[in-house]
């Protein structure tokens, strides 16, 4: 029988402070075990247990996409116990990483489809994983048009910024970034996220999904935005956070109704979360 | 499907037998109450009991139970890498588990033994073990089992049900598993399995508590969510976690490290939907912030969620161990009759 | 006893018409032998909900801790005590409150209607200290020792004492009915909820299980009034009481103090006064 709580043992190969006011540092983690790698095939969008010996652990998203190979990646906000012990770990610690876990964005549905990605502030990772996802050459030709609004308080707390200029060069991905008020040197949109997506992202049509992921503050303020642009309920795409402690949908707290945020999400469309109780 | 006949006089005997094989649970006095133990060699299960103060869940899913270990020592080469822990699973068997119980099991299985994933703990302790079960002539006055899909002679659960008849045990063997420990008991007398049918009638007369749960699942989940009794179902409520682990259904945990000096282990603690930390994030921010959610909670789960999730009816037995034991007598029965009979406010 | 339900109802019914209060939190009958449930009534349609009799064992200031509405709620002896130290602790105030004192003969075990609780066996306050309105007329207070039991743990030797506890905290699930039940017991994050830092473990070790009922108890020094909410409250029959009366004996011995007689003066655990005892300095 296969233990759905062992987690994989991996290493630490890499850490990166991923803003500036330290708050957030990216992790790279190599498996320690052959064939580790391929049992952990993942898609963008699904999250993992961050398993620390003698500390605890802690679902996060999953940050690099399943077309980059060798590593797994996770920017991680430093805030609970865990998160905070593992902002304290070097390069070269052992810990443990389960999962993947949960569904993740319907990549068979949104094949042939227009994409909108508005991400605010750290909740930008797995949307990270799903643009790299897509502009790989392999993907592109699956999707229609590539549009991304992501925003933060200051260009320093952009999560991914190298990447973000190199799309901002690409003719096909449409980027609109923007920070939350006027800093030196910023050639990009000022104005909070759901202001931006008013002005540039796309009117809805029945071939174009948004997939929103950030502060319940900017969600709230997007959705009626969205709504304005014509995007219907089931075309809306949301990633849900909640306690969780199994991953596997057994330990009972993470439910939102009869669906379990870990197993069932934490991708949910607007109209499936509209028919549940908002505990999340 | 064998039926045994059983000599009283030659019970012990045979259920001694079995403890070279078995590991022996059954139910044994603890303070002012029954509960369920593991039997020393010669110790008779005692059957003068109604039922059980707590549930024999633990059997299955101990309130705390090591999962992972570990060493977090760094001079040595697997330090921080995590093993599963060794464990005893050698054959057991449980005698005078209430059919209840052993029907809660069976529903507690669905949320251990998924498609998707199996809980290695739990299903392992339920394989090892075989399930004899006592039924229930003396129901409790808080008993509604028969209006929960159970009822004192409910087979669902069990390998054996064993009942008592005069002078003697009647025992239906309802599984392999069943037939095995009764042959390694030495009972082999044939029995009438009539003695059943007449028990089964009069048992169930004796019940006269009930719940209504046939409109529950008809109810949009919001209807019921919103509905406007909430607060006076739950304003009673001390929201301590008594009738999550008095439940024979209530499966909840949570995970948590134990490191003492350089070994750690990863250990499963039942929890409560009841506590406020069950769903606390760390942000401080709670989508169950108030004993009013969580008593929502506790009662949606069982009495809608589960019922639309699995179609396999409402996720109590009715052995009334929380109507008995809440310290403010929040009864799930009222409850459960009062969500039944909700109307719903029409649509504008 | 009916009398008395008589008379709670018709005080409740004018509070509530006369716009007083907004709701009365008091007992209703319950569905099993020997019990009732603490409800909550708001209109006069409700009002014949409440009732009196010697199941209402649960301490109702529990169930005022942050109340921001303007409540009538039925007190006994031991509740009232509560109410006050509530309110010294600011956790309501009293001009929230219209307090319906009820004269107390004592509530019974839920176990066995005929015996009396053991802390209202030894009960010094029947009366409330502090009301609004009285549903009767006082009953006698009677003077007994209260310390026996205590005493007799003290007298014991270490080894004893031990076993004692031991066996005492044995059957506890940590199903937290005593905390819960206490009208103590509101700090926002209970001790063993916090997680930076960790204080105690949460499984079933016997050294987490002690940490936690003695910890709770010490918190609990000086601000007890032994309404004897815990005990009732626990499914598996603890007799925590064993700890909180010990210290509750402590603070009566060394400083007279007996909690929540009035709604003015603080715990002596709570105040440094120069003149304080300082015989356990050894």
């Amino acid at each position: 029988m296969e233990n759905p709580y062992l987690p994989y043992p991996v290493r630490i190969d890499d850490i990166e402070v991923a803003t500036e006011d330290k708050s957030l540092k990216t992790f790279k983690f190599v498996f320690l075990n052959e064939g580790d790698e391929e049992k952990f095939a993942y898609q963008a969008g699904q999250f993992a247990e961050l398993s620390i010996p003698g500390v605890g652990e802690i679902p996060i998203g999953i940050a690099s996409s399943p077309v980059e190979k060798g590593f797994v990646k996770f920017t991680v906000f430093k805030s609970g116990v865990v998160t905070t012990h593992l902002h304290q770990m070097k390069v070269g610690d052992v810990m443990g990483l389960r999962g993947p876990l949960g569904n993740w964005y319907p990549w068979d549905t949104l094949e042939g489809k227009n994409i909108l990605i508005i991400g605010g502030g750290f909740a930008f990772t797995t949307l990270r994983s799903s643009i790299v996802y897509m502009l790989d050459p392999a993907n592109r030709s699956k999707f229609g048009n590539i549009d991304v609004v992501y925003g933060a308080r200051t260009p320093g707390m952009l999560l991914y910024k190298d990447e973000l200029v190199e799309w901002e060069k690409r003719d096909d991905i449409n980027m609109h970034l923007t920070i939350d008020t006027e800093a030196p040197n910023w050639d990009y949109n000022v104005g909070f996220t759901p202001t931006i997506t008013e002005q540039k992202a796309p009117q809805a049509d029945a071939d174009t999904y948004a997939i929103v992921c950030g502060p319940p503050i900017m969600i709230r303020f997007t959705l009626p935005v969205l709504e304005n642009l014509g995007y219907k309920n089931d075309r809306i795409i949301l990633s849900l956070e909640n306690r969780m402690k199994c991953g596997i949908g057994m330990c009972g707290r993470c439910n939102i109704g009869k669906e379990l945020v870990c197993k069932d999400g934490p991708v949910f469309t607007l109209e499936d979360i509209n028919l549940t109780p908002k505990e999340y | 499907m064998k039926v045994i006949k059983i000599d009283k006089a030659k019970w012990a005997s045979g259920v001694s037998s079995l403890q070279g094989t078995y590991k022996i649970i059954g139910p044994a006095v603890d303070g002012d109450a029954h509960n369920f133990k593991e039997l020393a060699k010669g110790e008779e299960p005692d059957f003068n009991f109604l039922n059980t103060k707590l549930s024999p869940k633990s059997i299955v899913f101990p309130q705390s139970e090591k999962m992972l270990e570990y060493s977090v020592d760094e001079n040595k080469e697997d330090h921080h890498i995590m093993k599963e822990v060794k464990k005893d699973y050698s054959p057991r068997a449980v005698v005078g588990i209430r059919p209840c119980d052993a029907k809660a099991i069976n529903l507690v299985k669905m949320n251990f033994d998924t498609d998707d994933y199996k809980d290695p703990y739990w299903l392992k302790l339920y394989e090892a073990t075989t399930f004899v079960g006592l039924a229930c002539d003396k129901p409790c006055d808080s008993c509604f089992c028969t209006s929960t899909g159970c009822g004192p002679y409910n087979e669902e659960g069990l390998d054996i049900l064993l009942k008592e008849d005069g002078a003697s045990y009647v025992a239906k063997a309802l599984t392999e598993k069943g037939e095995t420990l009764l042959g390694a008991a030495g009972f082999s007398d044939a029995g009438d399995e009539a003695a059943f049918e007449a028990g089964k009638k009069d048992a169930e007369a004796k019940i006269t508590s009930s719940v209504q749960t046939d409109k529950l699942k008809d109810f949009s989940t919001l209807d019921l969510y919103n509905a406007d009794f909430w607060e006076d179902l739950s304003f009673a409520c001390l929201n301590c976690g008594t009738c999550t682990f008095a439940c024979p259904t209530c499966w909840c945990f949570d995970i948590q490290d134990e490191v003492k000096g350089k070994d750690g282990v990863r250990v499963r603690n039942w929890d409560s939907c009841m506590f406020p930390l069950f769903t606390m994030h760390t942000t401080g921010h709670n989508p169950r912030g108030t004993k009013e959610h969580r008593v929502r909670q506790r009662f949606m789960h069982k009495l809608k969620y589960f019922v639309d999730k699995y179609e396999k009816g409402i996720m109590c037995v009715g052995c009334g161990r929380c109507v008995n034991q809440c310290p403010v007598n929040i009864d799930i029965r009222k409850v459960c009759d009062v969500m039944n009979n909700h109307v719903p406010e029409p649509v504008k | 006893m009916e009398a008395y339900t008589e008379k709670i109802r018709e005080i409740s019914e004018r509070l509530l018409k006369d716009g007083t209060v907004e709701a009365v939190i008091g007992y209703r009958k319950g569905s099993v032998e020997n019990s009732n449930e603490p409800c909550i009534v708001r209109s006069s349609e409700k009002i014949n909900d409440l009732v009196w009799d010697s199941n209402c064992r649960i301490n109702l200031a529990n169930y005022l801790t942050n109340r921001k509405d303007k409540v009538a709620i039925i007190a006994k002896g031991c509740d009232s005590r509560n109410i006050n130290t509530q309110i010294i602790e600011n956790k309501i105030k009293r001009d929230q409150l219209f307090i319906i004192g009820v004269p107390c003969s004592g509530m019974t075990k839920k176990e066995d209607s005929s015996d009396l609780q053991e802390n209202c066996k030894v009960c010094h306050h029947k009366n409330p200290v502090v009301y609004d309105e009285l549903v009767a007329a006082e009953v006698e207070e009677t003077k007994v020792d209260r310390y026996e039991d205590v005493k007799k743990i003290e007298a014991m030797g270490v080894e004893e004492k031990w076993e004692f506890f031991k066996d005492l905290l044995e059957p506890c699930t940590r199903c937290y009915a005593c905390k819960n039940a206490c009208p103590l017991c509101y700090c926002p994050t209970c001790f063993v909820d916090e997680s930076k830092p960790q204080w105690v473990g949460k499984g079933m070790d016997p050294i987490d299980v002690r940490t936690y009922h003695f910890l709770r108890a010490y918190h609990c020094a000086g601000r007890c009034t032994d309404c004897g909410a815990c005990e009732s409250a626990c499914p598996q029959g603890i007799n925590m009481r064993h700890f909180t009366k010990k210290l509750e004996k402590e603070c009566f011995d060394q400083f007279a103090w007996e909690a929540g007689l009035n709604s003015e003066e603080r715990p002596p655990l709570d105040t440094f006064k120069l003149d304080d005892p300082q015989t356990f300095i050894k």
